[in-house]
């Protein structure tokens, strides 16, 4: 670890933080329908999409009805880029002539872009034709993150309201996220990456005669468009199989950093809104310490793991004060990768600069833990805040029970009803990932999928099946996944780590929005204080990660130690 | 449900015109009008003839130039179908492989300590990038191949390599590329 290179992580995370309160103050103003600077350009597109779709944006959903719509346009982008996929061959824009995509190929990959996971069990210089990849996978990059912030405006309505029925209407909040806040911020995005060197090209390759005589196919394509948007709807799906480790997707350290923003920036800002459309201003501040505490420390575990490096090559010769240099590029280094392995896992982005199979074992402990901790740090476009707010009830409750008081949330009770669907989110996750992990490591066809055989290959079935259920994407690649048994499974483990999660949160939005909003009392615990985030952030590493202590001990832990003792599998 | 079909439908049909087409193909036409190097790969041309990108890595064998890190693409540098070599930290083949590029670097003249990246694969297997320390140790090899005086190649070297931008952000590192295009241009 070098000063420069906490130089380079502290300079990021301040970008974003300067971001947080005029991001936040726009979204605010995207969602209570005020008019903002982009209306005079946007707000005829909007009304003629309402019109077209039969939508009247002054009627408000309950609850039910709210998640009814969100189920619904999921369903239909599934159908849609299932439909792309498999008639890829006769579908325009295939220069490379690629054929259809494999019916369970297909169906793993369109639930993972629905479900903003953004899995690759496919090489998409390989795979994908340019109109799969624009018409296709940007499309769903951009409708996914609209839906989650959507649930996450409604979330937040719930503590805002007092006594209400309804929740806001999701066609308006799902087309103004659209409109207002992915669009505009992705067409500067991917200008700017243009600018850095990303290639934006309808031509499928470039071929070169190298030097020595031979011939170098370079594989090219809309790169910039959509790698502006894998990283602002944190996605995280690349372009090419190497994701942003490959050059064309992220050419320097610069882009690498704007990539890293682009990824924590809505998510961050996010709790500045949560904050402002609750008037309790100072809880998303709360919110925005938790993470960052929380995320720093991961960033700081990558880089000390990954700066000590492997001493099993070393002993053969390397010089060992450069880190452990396997699967990383040069122009990214120690610190600019540890920086994009611990956001990308705590944003629920998924995309890589470094082979996160090839990270040493607790530098690969940290972005899997992360994964599992529920994607709140800052997790994803939407996704990350409702997660959070779940962990914050709970976080009231345990404290009600030591202190004897009934529990309360910005001015909501919290009664059992809310305890109870809160623990049905939160147990999605170990049960997903733990039971399908299980139930592979058991399994000689799932097992034989393994790149690195001992604890590694353990770790390499756990990630898989932490990714797909945290909706990350990235994953431990020795492990071929694109066989039936973890196309079929991984996209179950998405489908509920979206779905099953995000049907009790609304659940718990609609009890909640139905509940008084009491002014605060002497009697209130205060939810903005360090004692409180504090309490939250135990709460997060004890519910939320210490059920998986046992696998990770199997994994990551026993592979530390077998490294250290020089043995290899 | 029937109720959200029409919204759902229309919405996802609108949005991928909308997002699917209409963003990608106007990014499209103005990187062309703005930027058309770039939005064309960084291509480097010489007589006309495309001999490489800026960005991406390529295969260098002979003693005349200067080697790339080792690549984990089916044949290396397949810039059509990028990979890192996904080992993990405590696999045998990567110990394996890791002690044949040791084997094969020493036998060219490269001193241990060998410098990390010269034995590991990055992580698209396209790096067009080796570390300065790693340039260093093979200027004696390349002043040989090509004749000339060490302190030209070595000179060479150092104005090819690049800092950190603004002195904190990225890596040094020298981009083997134009590092050797350069090197052919040298006067022998």
């Amino acid at each position: 670890m070098t000063f420069i290179g906490w130089l380079q992580i502290a300079a990021l995370f301040l970008a974003v933080l300067a971001a947080v309160k005029p991001l936040g103050l726009h979204m605010v103003r995207v969602f209570t329908g005020e008019r903002t600077f982009l209306s005079p350009l946007l707000r005829p597109v909007e009304a003629g999409f309402y019109r077209l779709a039969g939508v009247d944006e002054r009627k408000e959903q309950g609850w039910l009805a709210y998640t009814l719509s969100m189920l619904a346009v999921s369903i239909a982008g599934f159908v849609l880029l299932y439909a792309i996929l498999r008639l890829q061959a006769f579908l325009p824009l295939n220069p490379q002539g690629f054929g259809n995509v494999a019916p369970d190929l297909a169906f793993n990959t369109a639930v993972s872009f629905v479900t903003n996971t953004n899995w690759q069990n496919y090489a998409g210089e390989a795979t994908m034709s340019h109109f799969s990849q624009m018409a296709g996978l940007t499309v769903q990059n951009f409708l996914s993150a609209a839906t989650g912030i959507a649930l996450a405006v409604a979330l937040t309505r719930a503590f805002a309201r007092s006594k209400a029925a309804t929740l806001g209407n999701f066609w308006v909040d799902f087309t103004r996220a659209n409109l207002y806040v992915l669009l505009p911020l992705a067409i500067v995005v991917a200008l700017a990456f243009v600018a850095l060197g990303l290639p934006q090209t309808l031509d499928a390759s470039a071929t070169a005669t190298t030097l020595e005589g031979g011939r170098q196919v370079l594989s090219l394509g809309p790169v910039a468009s959509q790698e502006a948007i894998k990283q602002l709807g944190t996605n995280g799906g690349g372009f090419f199989n190497a994701n942003a480790a490959h050059p064309f997707e992220n050419p320097t350290a610069l882009s690498s950093l704007l990539n890293i923003f682009a990824m924590l920036v809505i998510s961050a800002a996010l709790t500045y809104s949560f904050g402002q459309m609750t008037g309790e201003r100072r809880q998303g501040w709360a919110f925005l310490a938790t993470i960052a505490i929380l995320l720093i420390a991961g960033v700081g575990a990558v880089y000390w793991a990954e700066s000590a490096g492997n001493p099993i090559l070393d002993e053969l010769g390397l010089d060992a004060a450069a880190g452990n240099m396997e699967g990383k590029e040069i122009r990214f280094g120690m610190a600019g990768s540890a920086l994009y392995a611990a956001v990308t896992t705590g944003v629920s982005d998924g995309g890589v600069n470094a082979m996160h199979g090839s990270l040493t074992p607790l530098g690969g402990l940290v972005p899997m833990f992360l994964i599992q901790l529920g994607e709140i740090l800052p997790g994803g476009t939407g996704s990350g805040l409702y997660g959070l707010v779940v962990f914050a009830l709970l976080a009231v409750f345990v404290a009600g029970l030591m202190v004897g008081r009934t529990p309360e949330f910005l001015g909501k009770k919290i009664d059992g009803r809310e305890m109870k669907y809160a623990m049905l989110a939160v147990l999605i996750l170990p049960v997903a990932i733990l039971g399908f992990s299980a139930v592979s490591a058991m399994l000689p066809a799932a097992v034989a999928s393994i790149g690195t055989p001992g604890p590694h290959g353990l770790s390499e079935i756990l990630y898989a099946f932490t990714s797909a259920t945290g909706n990350n994407g990235s994953a431990f690649g020795g492990l071929s996944g694109n066989t039936l048994w973890y196309n079929t499974t991984l996209g179950l483990a998405m489908l509920l780590g979206r779905f099953a999660y995000v049907v009790p949160v609304m659940a718990i939005a609609g009890s909640i929005a139905a509940k008084v909003k009491s002014p605060a009392s002497t009697g209130t615990f205060p939810t903005h204080t360090p004692l409180f985030v504090g309490l939250l952030i135990g709460i997060i590493l004890i519910l939320g990660g210490l059920q998986f202590f046992p696998a990770l001990a199997l994994g990551p832990i026993v592979e530390h130690f077998a490294m250290l003792a020089g043995t290899t599998f | 449900m029937l109720r959200q079909l029409r919204p759902a439908v229309v919405l996802t049909a609108l949005f991928t015109l909308l997002l699917g087409l209409a963003y990608p193909l106007a990014i499209t036409g103005a990187a062309r009008a703005l930027m058309p190097a770039a939005a064309g790969g960084s291509l480097i041309r010489k007589d006309g003839i495309v001999i490489g990108s800026a960005l991406i890595g390529q295969a260098f064998a002979s003693d005349r130039y200067f080697w790339p890190r080792p690549s984990a693409t089916g044949t290396p540098y397949d810039a059509s179908s990028s990979s890192g070599s996904n080992l993990g930290p405590t696999s045998a083949k990567l110990r394996e492989r890791v002690a044949g590029e040791v084997e094969r670097l020493t036998a060219a003249g490269i001193a241990t300590p060998i410098p990390e990246d010269a034995a590991t694969t990055s992580g698209s297997g396209l790096d067009p990038d080796i570390s300065p320390a790693f340039a260093a140790a093979q200027v004696a090899r390349v002043a040989k191949a090509r004749g000339l005086p060490e302190a030209d190649v070595a000179g060479l070297v150092s104005r090819h390599a690049a800092g950190r931008l603004f002195g904190f952000i990225g890596e040094p590192r020298v981009n083997v590329l134009k590092l050797n295009i350069a090197l052919d241009a040298l006067k022998t």
